[in-house]
């Protein structure tokens, strides 16, 4: 199962195996890991998942497309590796895949 | 009291929200979490959308993986239902005679779907949409070339339209009221979800009552008052959701008024209880007026309001509330309560599947009906919460930045 790492902005770590299939952002919830919540469950809708991928992934993940990019707009301090964690649907490339949650959503 | 006993009794989005918030900030007490469902947790909405689809399965649906409880230190008690609150006794009566033992108890009890009540209701083959088990009992009757009669043309009834057709039924959809979605939004909006269900191949009556269920011992027709009748495989009923739990807080001496009464703090009249989601109304300090909200984001919002008065950290309760909708490749999200608007401005062309209805009230921003337009949702809601003014003529001016309207 892929490993995917979350960082807070305190740099705490927890490292989750996400099964194939689901969204990182779903891996987090399901984990209860602080920092993304997610309130739409996944429908684009909220902005509030928002992460930072780790810049050694981000050719594997992709940038925002579409929806997303508009959503992410109104995220709080957007990077270019910004991206809503409701859209990365993790894949077995995406083993060992970082990402960093924001302040705002602490 | 160092360690208070905490219950929650109805196991929705809004208790899953309420463990993690009370966990997250240090509530060391003991939690039993009390579900009438055998499952842990869930998510609804998806339960009309991709769900019914079948394009995700349970493990998507579930909220939380299993260990979280545990971790977390929750006793799950699932398949049970509260049947009594002992205040005086602080005792919490189980269906199945055990009584559980509290200090604090939160009512997250939820809703529960309107039924049908027309001579045929009881016949089989005939559905409502409101948990798990009955996707699972709809699923086996959605193959293609069946005939579905929905009735109710809400969000709920207009979800399973769009996912039936896409999956290759033909539907009809009934509908009392004289144009869909009658309930929440502007005739404009109406006209425009008619136009695109009509376009999917939907036949949509509105304006017309059913009358009765006909069949024998299984539902074959729909009749309505103005004497049509129309053939049907299965049916699903989307007509609306009710407060649960009243009953059992009524019962209890507790207040309530279209709902679980609860103040900004989501205390009920006894302030030892908490009563937090669908179950609740509560004085909305945007609007003025108490209200009762059917909604994920309600949920989520009130647990986190009831965990930080649980922990001792008193914050009122005053969002703005939203909801979303997905049909076909759209979605529409919406933002505030519209209810009282005397001016609907429309941005942007709705032939182009993308715009929005903004409602004001006496000039005040109130409501963001927006579809495929994600900015005009964001910003709508940001400026309800501020009581926003905008100029109607400007927003009906799809070229100015709305940044700049509404700031």
């Amino acid at each position: 199962m892929p490993k995917i790492t979350y960082i807070d902005h305190a740099g705490k770590e927890r490292t989750i195996e996400v099964p194939v299939g689901l969204t990182v952002m779903e891996g987090a919830v399901k984990n209860n890991v602080p920092g993304i919540d997610a309130d739409c469950g996944g429908a684009c809708a909220c902005a509030t998942c928002h992460v930072y991928v780790d810049e050694r992934f981000m050719d594997k993940v992709g940038k925002a497309e579409g929806m997303e990019t508009s959503m992410l707009d109104f995220a709080e301090d957007v990077a270019p590796n910004s991206r809503l964690s409701c859209q990365i649907r993790v894949t077995p490339e995406l083993d060992g895949l970082v990402v960093r949650t924001p302040k705002s959503q602490h | 009291m160092k360690r208070p006993r905490l219950i929650i009794v109805g196991a929705g989005q809004a208790a899953a929200q309420l463990i993690a918030s009370l966990r997250a900030d240090g509530f060391e007490g003991p939690v039993t979490l009390v579900g009438e469902e055998a499952y842990p947790p869930y998510q609804r909405p998806p339960l009309s959308k991709a769900f019914l689809k079948g394009e995700i399965g349970l493990d998507r649906v579930i909220l939380k993986a299993d260990s979280f409880y545990e971790e977390a230190g929750v006793e799950l008690r699932l398949g049970r239902r509260a049947v009594a609150i002992d205040r005086d006794r602080r005792m919490l009566r189980l269906d199945s005679g055990e009584r559980l033992g509290f200090d604090r108890l939160v009512l997250a009890t939820g809703s529960r779907v309107r039924r049908l009540s027309c001579p045929g209701h009881d016949l089989s083959n005939i559905f409502y949409l409101r948990g798990i088990d009955d996707v699972e009992a709809i699923r086996p009757h959605l193959v293609a070339g069946a005939r579905l009669a929905v009735i109710g043309a809400g969000y709920i009834g207009l979800e399973v339209a769009a996912v039936a057709r896409g999956l290759g039924l033909e539907v009809t959809v009934l509908e009392a009221a004289p144009r869909v979605m009658m309930r929440v939004t502007a005739p404009q909006m109406s006209s425009f979800f008619e136009a695109v269900h009509r376009e999917a191949g939907v036949r949509i009556a509105c304006g017309t009552m059913v009358e009765a269920i006909e069949g024998a011992g299984r539902a074959e027709a729909v009749r309505l008052a103005d004497g049509r009748r129309v053939e049907a495989d299965v049916i699903i009923v989307g007509i609306g959701i009710v407060p649960a739990g009243v009953a059992l807080a009524e019962a209890a001496g507790l207040a309530c008024d279209n709902g679980i009464a609860v103040d900004a703090l989501t205390r009920t009249s006894d302030p030892r209880i908490l009563a937090i989601g669908d179950c609740t109304s509560h004085p909305s300090l945007l609007y003025g007026h108490r209200v009762r909200l059917e909604s994920v984001q309600n949920a989520i919002g009130q647990a986190k309001t009831a965990a930080a008065h649980l922990l001792g950290r008193d914050q009122p309760y005053d969002e703005v509330p939203w909801f979303w909708s997905d049909q076909y490749a759209l979605k529409l999200q919406i933002a505030g309560l519209n209810a009282g608007y005397d001016r609907v401005v429309l941005r942007g062309d709705p032939a182009t599947r993308a715009f929005a209805a903004f409602y004001l009230s006496g000039g005040v921003l109130i409501a963001v009906d927006a579809v495929n337009r994600p900015p005009d949702y964001m910003l709508g809601r940001k400026a309800i919460g501020e009581r926003a003014r905008p100029d109607p003529e400007r927003l009906a001016d799809p070229d100015i930045p709305l940044k700049d309207i509404l700031s």
